[in-house]
């Protein structure tokens, strides 16, 4: 049926472009602490982020079907409803990527195919006691273990080195946040290209492309990976902005322990098959971080304004789903889907133009942080 | 309760996390201030604040190459079986 093949091959790319948002969004995550510290030079480290990314996108397949079918009655999924729900999570990424705001992939994908979902079937199709047990609690609980390690990592670190001279131990640890940041990238890349080649694959199976017990084709899976890597190549340098500068003013060995504890906790998460959100668990290691140094300052008004972020993720995307679908459902069939789209892409446009008016990029990202993602304009004068 | 909170994944996470995301970077730090030991680091450091780190002690060199082969063993390790669950043999 070529209409149905149209339509998946515009949801695939529509998934891959979340892919891409999701890199870019979360770059911040692993190399946000090296850029702040100058362990890496920002260019440098988003590349080896996006290598490891690919990387890691290889490396495990364990949840790649769980995330969305675990969650909604797959029976009732369409790909106007897949489509639908990207477009939900796409829209919020992209709107907290604008803002400087490093909230969840994950859930802003999880709210729009949630909200896509009800829109489409009621809701007797979201299965919401997995939803709490498994997406909402190890929201709120992921930071704070996170915070627990890193916050413990960083007074052990300050207290081994104490006797080593400021710059020798800025020099070390440096080169160990390499390390600790680059497994930060592969446990991103192995946690979050998962959760769009699950949508893919869902989407495969609803059009009956391949058998609902088959595994993830190998094209989705190495799509899946140069979209996330590729993603975050280019990097969010807003967000890497506020996580690396915003919060928590970093050095070397606190930078270390961050990373460190970020990637301990998602890595052991995704083997104990407890899904959590790599944001998440990044900026409670931040704020662990800077609440285990004697006299390091947290930007409570900053993790607030995130925290509340998070809190609107899920409803906000979920929101834009059904939002997306109930406009599908009107228009009926395949038109309905394309306008989503279009209106998705002018949205995207929209943002993406709006951004360059006041852009964060890799020569201004480690700016003394005067409270908004994007640094005060330099004077002209003092451009010229 | 526990059908809504999975404590038995919650506190593997958390004591491994201490583990591996805390006591491997304790490791590397033990491990570089047994590189700092010795003469040079000293002499450097004497000479005002200095980014030597290597110090030139050959115990400390040798406990410190322990230590930094220990951090990559548990490394390596932990990939090889985050590979090995995303790749069950077939049965």
């Amino acid at each position: 049926m070529p209409v149905n093949d149209l339509l998946l091959a515009l949801v695939v790319i529509t998934a891959l472009c979340f892919d891409f948002t999701n890199g870019f969004h979360d770059t911040g995550n692993a190399m946000a602490t090296s850029i702040a510290t100058g362990a890496l030079p920002p260019r440098v480290a988003v590349g080896l982020s996006g290598v490891l990314n690919l990387v890691g996108a290889f490396l495990s397949l364990a949840v790649a079907a769980t995330i969305a079918s675990g969650l909604v009655d797959t029976g009732v999924v369409t790909l106007q409803v897949v489509a639908a729900g990207l477009a939900g999570g796409i829209t919020w990424n992209l709107l907290t990527w604008y803002f400087g705001i490093p909230s969840s992939s994950s859930h802003a994908l999880i709210g729009g195919v949630i909200g896509a979902t009800l829109a489409a079937a009621g809701g007797h199709a979201v299965q919401w006691h997995d939803l709490v047990s498994k997406v909402i609690i190890p929201a709120g609980v992921s930071p704070i273990i996170a915070a627990l390690v890193a916050g413990t990592g960083t007074w052990v670190l300050y207290r081994i080195s104490r006797n080593m001279t400021e710059r020798a131990r800025g020099h070390g640890f440096r080169i160990g946040q390499i390390g600790s940041a680059s497994m930060v990238s592969l446990a991103h890349g192995t946690n979050d290209a998962q959760k769009t080649m699950g949508v893919i694959t869902l989407a495969l199976i609803v059009n009956k492309s391949i058998p609902s017990n088959a595994t993830t084709p190998f094209w989705v899976v190495l799509t899946c990976g140069l979209a996330i890597s590729l993603g975050t190549y280019l990097g969010g340098w807003r967000v890497i902005r506020t996580l690396g500068k915003g919060l928590v003013e970093i050095e070397a060995p606190q930078g270390m322990a961050a990373e460190s504890a970020s990637a301990a906790v998602i890595l052991l998460s995704s083997s104990f098959g407890y899904s959590l959100s790599t944001t998440h668990v990044a900026t409670g290691s931040i704020i662990g971080t800077g609440l285990g140094k004697k006299g390091a300052e947290v930007r409570w008004n900053v993790a607030g304004r995130m925290a509340t972020a998070w809190l609107f993720t899920l409803p906000c995307a979920a929101v834009v789903g059904a939002g997306a679908e109930f406009l599908a459902k009107a228009i009926h069939g395949s038109p309905g889907v394309i306008v989503v789209l279009v209106i998705l892409a002018a949205i995207s446009g929209t943002i993406y133009w709006r951004s360059r008016k006041n852009k964060v990029d890799h020569n201004n990202v480690n700016d003394d942080w005067t409270g908004s993602a994007a640094p005060a304009e330099p004077e002209p004068a003092a451009a010229a | 309760m526990s059908a809504w909170i999975n404590f038995s994944a919650l506190w593997k996470i958390l004591v491994f996390g201490l583990l591996a995301g805390a006591g491997l970077p304790a490791l590397f730090a033990i491990g570089m201030v047994a590189l700092s030991k010795g003469p040079k680091a000293r002499a450097a450091a004497a000479g005002g604040d200095s980014d030597v780190v290597v110090g030139g002690n050959p115990v400390g060199l040798v406990a410190a190459a322990f230590c930094f082969l220990v951090v990559l063993a548990a490394i390596g390790w932990g990939i090889y079986e985050i590979y090995q669950i995303g790749h069950p043999a077939p049965k």
